[in-house]
């Protein structure tokens, strides 16, 4: 499998997905905040869960892979970034970024809404896995 | 058996105030927006109180608050800071009650946990600081015969500190307990998930401290923890999460050149060697108790032994009894004592732990016991339950690898040392891990191999104060529970002094 690149190219088999209702949630957190990114996290407390922040406030570098682009209906697009040993052992799995009530902690941005975004998993197709 | 009354019914031991301010300068203060954020119970989702929900204001003037009581806590002796130490121990002793229904109400959490653990070892946190402030000793030396290098610890000033959700009080003195023996003044915040016990404990210790040396704002991550942890003001800053939002503070440390600690969790092992089962006795049984162990606080621990290696000879048998043991586990009312397994601390680690029996499940693994949701029925029905739920499966499966924090276990069989050993290791966390064996040269050597900052052998889950806690690897930086955590809140002045009247020559 190549390593995907880092830089913001979408990969050839979408990777990361977004549900209709997590989208919605961005678009009213991008009227306050302006252009938007997720960082995966891990570990203990909120880890796993995808962390919102104003884009560029979270510093990503070679330690991080760029999973893809989420569309929106806004002018530009959400990425969402995952550390790379992180990706290594997730890699065989389709994310979908969805919300839920709830009150995640860490510094993500929808906390004070009463809504926690919240990564939903599938495996990937056989014909998606051949793809990358 | 008893059941503790709920927090706002009658006869209950402790009672939330409805509304909550923070804890600023020894007083209640209003948010500077005027903003309250609902406070539910995971014991049945109702809201009981409301808080303050902080923002930057509310953090420069806690700033404000600390940095004037600062120099004069930092100054004062250790015997004085000592005492003030154990007054808080006394009166927490004193009130030990009321202060678990307060944990078990706002966390979800069994409150015979909280009367056995959390708050006895909150407790005695504060009395280990104020024995080991004591104790302290500062270095010299003698650099030649005129020469001296004296070495004295100072406070940093003022720290900031940010709370986990699954042991509110417990996880807020770890942290409160060094810095204030160390001399520091804190402004803390606690998880928005768990605002309000600790400001109960504030409450209840407002008279013994002077005011500002500890202030609690409370709020949002966004709101409130990022103006905290970027605040050029804070000395240091304490942090017990996840990574990413590690990663985040320790950026922001790095543009205010401050130091930071840091707990990020794990998925800890806890191998179970044959010899274990060589007979069944009481050591045999206290093994499937370390097993079931996983279900401790619901399994939202740092360090809950979530993967359990079971060696080949014996997989079949020491599983068989493994489940028995977790299938006698008592899930119901947090509030009862009898009960050994709470409610999740908040809904969307509910949704969260659900979708990871999820894609548990499509990964393959097999779910022996538990995997879903419990409706306990009555008042409970609107709670966060999980069943305790047990994988089979390989070390390879997400569920293997991430931290659920949730009542689940994933168990896997091991061949040999060597197999135990690389699959324990072959995590990117190493906070924890447990040992079970009954040969001594088997638990050091495995003891030793294994790559986590802790390392329970035959036993699991105990925190005692005086034994280091802290992780290797992505689990962090720093040790906690013990005296060696003071060097994290204090910095070293050097005298060097020259008893010599002697020029050097050189000008």
């Amino acid at each position: 499998m190549p390593a995907p690149d880092t830089d913001r190219a979408q990969p050839e088999v979408e990777r990361v997905a977004v549900t209709d209702d997590a989208a919605a949630l961005l678009r009213e957190l991008r009227e306050t905040h302006g252009p938007l990114m997720f960082h995966q996290s891990g570990g203990c407390c909120d880890g796993s869960s995808p962390m919102c922040y104003p884009d560029g406030e979270f510093r990503v570098g070679g330690a991080d892979i760029h999973l893809g682009d989420l569309d929106i209906g806004e002018a530009e697009t959400v990425p969402v970034w995952m550390s790379r040993s992180q990706f290594e052992l997730w890699s065989h799995t389709h994310l979908t970024i969805d919300v839920v009530d709830g009150r995640g902690s860490g510094f993500s941005l929808e906390a004070p809404t009463g809504r926690r975004f919240l990564i939903r998993s599938r495996l990937m197709t056989d014909e998606e896995a051949e793809q990358l | 058996m008893a059941v503790y009354a709920a927090p706002g019914q009658p006869g209950s031991i402790v009672e939330y105030a409805p509304r909550y301010e923070n804890w600023i300068g020894g007083d209640w203060v209003r948010p500077a927006k005027g903003r309250y954020f609902e406070n539910p119970t995971p014991v049945t989702g109702q809201i009981f109180t409301e808080v303050a929900q902080g923002t930057a204001d509310d953090v420069e003037l806690a700033l404000d608050a600390a940095w004037g009581a600062a120099p004069s806590w930092g100054r004062t002796t250790t015997a004085e800071r000592s005492l003030v130490l154990n007054r808080i121990a006394d009166r927490m002793e004193a009130n030990l009650e009321k202060l678990a229904v307060a944990e078990a109400w706002e966390n979800g959490k069994p409150v015979r946990e909280a009367l056995a653990a959390d708050i006895p070892l909150a407790i005695d946190h504060f009395r280990y600081f104020a024995a080991v402030i004591r104790a302290q000793e500062g270095h010299s030396s003698e650099i030649d015969g005129d020469t001296v290098a004296y070495h004295f610890q100072e406070p940093l000033g003022v720290v900031g500190q940010i709370i986990p959700w699954n042991f509110p009080l417990l996880m807020a003195v770890w942290k409160l307990a060094p810095a204030l023996a160390a001399g520091n003044a804190v402004v803390l915040k606690p998880a928005e998930q768990t605002p309000a016990s600790i400001l109960v404990l504030m409450d209840l210790v407002a008279d013994l401290l002077p005011a500002g040396v500890v202030n609690v704002v409370n709020g949002f991550g966004a709101e409130a923890g990022k103006p905290l942890a970027a605040n050029p003001r804070v000395r240091k800053v304490a942090f017990t999460g996840e990574t990413t939002t590690g990663r985040l503070i320790m950026q922001y440390a790095s543009e205010n050149l401050i130091p930071v600690t840091l707990e990020l969790g794990g998925k800890s092992p806890n191998i179970f060697f044959s010899d274990v089962a060589a007979a069944e006795d009481a050591f045999y049984d206290k093994s499937l108790e370390g097993f079931a162990m996983f279900a401790l606080n619901q399994g939202e621990v740092c360090t809950c032994p979530s993967r359990a290696l079971i060696q080949d000879s014996v997989y079949d048998s020491f599983l068989g009894d493994a489940l028995e043991r977790v299938g006698r586990i008592k899930q119901g009312n947090p509030l009862d004592t009898e009960t050994m397994l709470g409610a999740q601390a908040s809904n969307d680690q509910l949704e969260k732990i659900l979708s990871y029996i999820d894609i548990g499940k499509r990964e393959g693994a097999e779910v022996l016991t538990g995997g879903e949701r419990l409706d306990l029925g009555g008042e409970l029905s609107g709670g966060y339950y999980v069943a305790p739920t047990v994988f089979q499966g390989n070390n390879a499966m997400r569920v293997f690898q991430e931290e659920i924090f949730g009542p689940v276990v994933s168990v896997a069989r091991f061949s040999d040392y060597d197999d135990a050993i690389k699959t324990a290791n072959d995590t990117l966390y190493g906070l924890g891990a447990g040992l079970w064996s009954r040969d001594n040269n088997t638990i050091y050597r495995a003891g030793r191999d294994i790559q986590a900052g802790r390392v329970w052998v035959n036993n699991y889950h105990s925190y005692p104060a005086h034994a280091a806690f802290g992780g290797y690897k992505q689990s962090g930086v720093g040790r906690e529970n013990h005296k060696m955590m003071l060097d994290h809140y204090q910095q070293t002045k050097n005298l060097l002094v020259s008893y010599s009247d002697q020029a050097m020559g050189l000008f």
